[in-house]
């Protein structure tokens, strides 16, 4: 019994690991080249593709498919870094509540070292500030439980995938009458991100890979209207070896046979219309606000506030901060970087004045920073 | 900070609305709120300590029937 049990696991697994097979993706990768090849050959130059996740960001430049396609496609990375498109002065707000007495900040790690405008978490940290590292909310709401005499500031740093989960906290702390946490949300919505980068008439961005775990809250449909309107395909991909390649594929195939659809790569994690008890959650929590994004400026609808009904949760409500003038790294590119109109290897200051031990902008910080993939993986002088 | 990675459902506590899953040999207990249908011996998809939706195991079998198709073919012709 136990034996077949495990057997049975052993094949289920297998089944999730084949995504990642060489022998297959190397066969891919090979079909991609070809077509990629006919079709650099029909437009007269390489076709553009732009992700808008970081975690397809890095995984392009971790499996070295960026490196391997890069005479056949153009691969651009869109404002898919959570820590990347936060707006200098929410950064500095972060900064300053660290710094409150008894305060403690509680974050997913990657915003701990980005550069504020004058300092960063972790100089403040040097300086007494508390900054703690958790892997879930939920964590961070059994942290403040523990610790009656500190406030823990959760920062609610993400897209639609990370808003349930710090929905559910606040949810967790009224239920266990948790009275000393709180959240800073800037969350924010991908879709208004990308109506705003396409208003940009020089885009030139021929193909989107859809970010999967954002489409598993939002579903396919979602993403609809970039076929529909602008014209342009997009697929849905999840994040191993075959899943970017199989976006890449489909994105050529398309473009080659003049078809433009919303196709959903990701089938195993994806449904047509999303996960409904997500957005339910993320609706009965948030309002929608104008959001003000690095490179893409103020976008309407774009970010995720605190309901009215909530606000002994809003941490900026609690402990309101006051900041000096925010302003961005001088000469750092982030923001051309984020809308796709560079790539990092074009910024000055890449790998010079900016490498990952020390960052200049928040895009080389960030785990799923373009700047901080490009320099990992990508980048051998 | 979209990381997300797969895990299988060992046990839930309906109480608390958690699971025991166990994601490569790893276990640990995460949040299923977001997916109120989850049953033991699922594959979910574990996203900042919450299952953030379920694994179809026979749609990631039959896309990848389909890759290795399209590529034997290729092959052949
Ligand atoms: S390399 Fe550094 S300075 Fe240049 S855009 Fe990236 S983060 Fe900014």
């Amino acid at each position: 019994m136990v034996k077949w049990i495990i057997k049975q696991e052993e094949e289920e697994r297998a089944s999730l690991l084949k995504f990642r097979d060489r022998q297959l993706s190397r066969k891919l990768l090979q079909e991609v080249k070809s077509r990629g090849e006919g079709l650099k050959e029909k437009l007269g130059r390489k076709p553009v593709f732009m992700e808008v996740c970081g975690t397809h960001t890095v995984a392009f430049s971790q499996t070295g498919l960026r490196k391997a396609l890069e005479d056949i496609v153009d691969l651009r990375s869109g404002p898919g870094c959570p820590v990347c498109v936060t707006d200098q002065g929410d950064i500095d707000r972060m900064i300053a509540l660290s710094s409150l007495e008894n305060v403690v900040l509680g974050t997913f790690g990657d915003m701990v070292r980005v550069p504020g405008s004058r300092t960063s978490l972790e100089q403040e940290k040097a300086r007494g500030g508390r900054v703690e590292i958790f892997y879930s909310p939920s964590d961070a709401v059994q942290w403040a439980r523990r610790n009656p005499g500190k406030q823990l500031v959760f920062l609610g740093i993400g897209f639609e995938t990370t808003a349930p989960a710090v929905a559910l906290s606040m949810q967790e702390a009224e239920d266990q009458g948790v009275k000393n946490y709180s959240v800073y949300s800037v969350h924010k919505l991908v879709i208004p991100a990308m109506r705003a980068l396409l208003k940009d008439q020089d885009l030139g961005v021929d193909g989107f890979i859809l970010p999967g775990h954002v489409s598993a809250v939002i579903g396919r449909k979602a993403f609809d209207f970039l076929a529909q309107e602008y014209n342009i395909p997009g697929v849905i991909a999840g994040f191993e070896p075959m899943d970017l390649l199989g976006a890449l594929e489909n994105l050529i195939y398309q473009m080659d046979s003049g078809e433009c659809r919303i196709d959903n790569q990701y089938g195993r994690v994806v449904r047509e219309e999303g996960n409904k008890t997500a957005q339910a959650v993320i609706r009965e929590f948030f309002d929608t606000r104008e959001g003000s994004w690095r490179g893409l400026g103020k976008i309407p609808a774009s970010s995720l506030v605190l309901q009215d009904s909530l606000q002994k949760y809003d941490a900026l409500k609690r402990f309101p901060v006051e900041i000096s003038r925010p302003f961005n790294p001088e000469g750092c590119r982030c923001g051309e970087v984020l809308t796709g109109k560079m790539i990092p290897t074009q910024c000055e200051m890449f790998g010079k004045e900016c490498t990952p031990s020390r960052p200049v902008g928040p895009c080389m910080v960030s785990s799923e920073g373009a700047c901080a993939a490009y320099y990992q993986y990508d980048f051998r002088e | 900070m979209c990381l997300g990675v797969p895990a299988k459902v060992i046990m839930i506590n309906n109480e608390n609305r958690t699971a025991l899953v166990d994601s490569f040999g790893v276990p640990r207990w995460v949040g299923i709120t977001l997916i109120p249908d989850v049953k033991v011996d699922d594959y979910v998809l574990i996203h900042a300590g919450y299952a953030l939706e379920k694994i179809d195991l026979q749609e990631a079998e039959e896309r990848i029937k389909l890759w290795e198709e399209l590529l034997t073919l290729e092959e052949e012709s």
